[in-house]
C-alpha cells in the first residue's frame, strides 16, 4: 500500500512538417497516461489519450501538456471516459491540463467525459494559452456519478488566455462538501451532466456568432473577445453530448 | 472610516438601480425552478456561492486598490453570458452616478473616464466603498448581500411570496454570507501579491443559460 499517489506527466508537441501535414516531435506518455498517434485526417495529427490504469485516484496528480506550434493542426481525443475514483491515499486527486496554441495553429481538444464517482475527490485545472492567430475547439463534460450512484466531489476550472488577455475563467464546484446550492435551481437543478464547448478563432474578430439558446438547458454565448462558450446541463452524458454536438454543427 | 457609510452603500434604497434586476430569479420562476420560500433559499444559496462570491471578491479587490481595468477584464472572463455582462455594466454605470454624487473622489472620476459605458458593477462598488472610507471586507459584504437580497425581493413580487418568508430566507443565509464575504476578502488580499487569477471564478451554469433565455423574452418585469 502506498500512501502517496501517482504523479505522471504526459507531453505532446505538434509542429508543421513542411509538407502540409503535422508532425509530433514529442509524444511522451507516463505511468497511467499513455498516448497513441492514430490515423491522421488531412493535415491534422490525431492523438488518443489512453488510460492504462483506472484513475485518477485520491492523492494522484496527473498533468497533460499539449502544444501546437505555428502552423500545426492537432486533434486530441481519449479512448474512454476518465473516472475519478476514491483512493487509498489521503486527499484530493489533481488533473492539470496545459494547452498552448501558436499563431496559425489549431487545437481540437475533445476528450471523453470525466466521471466523478461516488466518494472521489478531484480538482481539475485546465489552462489554455492562445496566440492571437490561434484556433481552439475544446470540449469538457462532467458526469456526476456512475449509473445509480451519487457524485464525488469535483472542482473544475477552465481558463483561456488569448494574446495575453484573459478571455474565459470559469470554475464549477459540485458534489458532497461543495459550497451549498450547487444542485439547486441556480446552478445544476438536479442535472447530472454538465458540459462546455469553447471555440476561439481569429475570424470571430470580424464576425461573432450571436447568442442563442439550444433548448431550455443550453446556450451559445459570445465572449468578450473572439471566442464563444457553449454551456449545457443535461440529465445524463448521452443527452449532454447530443446538445454539444448540435452546437458544434451550428457553429460549423 | 465610518461604519454607517456601509449602511448607506448597502441600503436597498441607495439609488444605484439594483431594484430593476432580479439576479436571475425571474427566469428561474418562469422555468418553475423557484416556486416557494424553500426553492428561493436554495436558489439564493447557489447564487451566493457562485456569482455572489465572484462579485464580492472583485469588489473587495477594487476596494483594496487593485487595477480596476484588470478587475473589469477578470469580471468579463467570469461572465460568459453577454446579457449578464450588459446588465453588469449598466448597473456599474448607475452605481457610478450614485457614488460620485454621494462620495466624490478622484478614483471614481478616473474610473468613470476609463469606462464611459460603465465598468462591471462590483468593480465600481469596490471603488465606491474605497471612496466612502470602507475596507475590502465591507465591500465584500455589501456585494455578497446584494447577490441574494435582489433575488429575494424580486421573488416577493414575482410569486407574491410573503415578504416575511423572503426575509427569513436572507436571515437563514446570514452565516454563509459571513463565510463568503470573508473568503472573498481573503482572495482579494491574495490577489494583491498573486494577481487577479487568485480571485474565485465560481460559475452557475443555469444562471448563465437562464439569463440568455430571459434576455430573449418580449415582456419581462425585471431587466435581468
Amino acid at each position: 500500500m502506498t500512501s502517496a499517489g501517482v504523479r505522471a506527466t504526459a507531453r505532446i508537441a505538434a509542429t508543421a512538417d513542411g509538407r502540409g501535414g503535422t508532425a509530433l516531435p514529442v509524444l511522451e506518455g507516463e505511468g497511467p497516461i499513455a498516448l497513441r498517434r492514430t490515423r491522421a485526417a488531412g493535415s491534422e495529427a490525431r492523438v488518443m489519450l489512453v488510460g492504462a490504469m483506472s484513475g485518477p485516484l485520491g492523492g494522484d496528480h496527473f498533468t497533460v501538456e499539449a502544444t501546437a506550434h505555428e502552423g500545426a493542426r492537432l486533434h486530441v481525443g481519449s479512448a474512454a471516459a476518465t473516472i475519478a475514483l476514491p483512493g487509498q491515499a489521503k486527499g484530493a486527486a489533481r488533473y492539470d491540463v496545459r494547452l498552448t496554441v501558436a499563431d496559425g495553429a489549431e487545437l481540437h481538444w475533445l476528450p471523453e467525459q470525466l466521471i466523478s464517482a461516488c466518494d472521489s475527490e478531484l480538482q481539475v485545472g485546465t489552462r489554455v494559452e492562445l496566440a492571437a492567430g490561434a484556433r481552439l475547439v475544446l470540449r469538457e463534460e462532467q458526469v456526476l456519478g456512475r449509473a445509480g450512484e451519487g457524485p464525488g466531489r469535483l472542482t473544475s476550472r477552465l481558463s483561456v488566455r488569448r494574446a495575453g488577455r484573459l478571455l474565459l475563467d470559469q470554475e464549477l464546484a459540485c458534489g458532497p462538501g461543495a459550497p451549498g446550492g450547487w444542485d439547486g435551481p441556480a446552478v445544476l437543478a438536479g442535472h447530472r451532466s454538465v458540459g462546455q464547448l469553447a471555440v476561439v478563432k481569429p475570424e470571430f474578430e470580424r464576425e461573432m456568432p450571436r447568442a442563442a439558446l439550444l433548448g431550455e438547458f443550453a446556450a451559445i454565448t459570445p465572449l468578450a473577445g473572439p471566442g464563444l462558450l457553449v454551456t449545457a446541463v443535461a440529465p445524463d452524458a448521452r443527452h449532454l453530448r447530443r446538445v454539444l454536438d448540435e452546437a458544434a454543427r451550428t457553429l460549423g | 472610516m465610518t461604519r454607517a457609510a456601509l449602511l448607506v452603500l448597502a441600503d436597498g434604497r441607495f439609488p444605484a438601480g439594483g431594484h430593476a434586476h432580479s439576479g436571475g430569479a425571474e427566469a428561474a420562476v418562469k422555468a418553475g425552478r423557484i416556486t416557494d420560500a424553500a426553492s428561493l433559499e436554495e436558489f439564493c444559496r447557489g447564487r451566493l456561492h457562485t456569482a455572489g462570491l465572484v462579485s464580492a471578491a472583485l469588489a473587495a479587490a477594487a476596494a483594496l486598490g487593485l487595477d480596476p481595468v484588470e478587475l473589469d477584464e477578470a469580471a468579463e472572463a467570469r461572465t460568459p453570458s453577454p446579457a449578464l455582462r450588459t446588465a453588469a455594466r449598466r448597473l456599474g454605470r448607475q452605481m457610478m452616478r450614485a457614488a460620485r454624487a454621494t462620495w466624490p473622489h478622484p478614483e471614481l472620476d478616473a474610473l468613470a473616464r476609463l469606462f464611459p459605458k460603465g465598468a462591471h458593477q462590483p468593480v465600481v462598488l469596490g471603488v465606491a466603498a474605497r471612496a466612502a472610507g470602507l475596507g475590502p471586507a465591507d465591500a465584500a459584504y455589501c456585494s455578497a448581500y446584494e447577490s441574494v437580497s435582489g433575488a429575494a425581493t424580486a421573488t416577493v413580487r414575482l410569486l407574491s411570496l410573503d415578504p416575511f418568508d423572503a426575509t427569513g430566507v436572507l436571515a437563514r443565509l446570514a452565516p454563509e454570507l459571513d463565510r463568503v464575504a470573508l473568503a472573498a476578502a481573503d482572495a482579494a488580499r491574495r490577489a494583491v501579491d498573486e494577481g487577479v487569477d487568485a480571485l474565485p471564478a465560481r460559475s452557475a451554469p443555469l444562471l448563465e443559460i437562464g439569463a440568455e433565455a430571459h434576455a430573449a423574452w418580449a415582456v419581462r418585469l425585471f431587466a435581468s
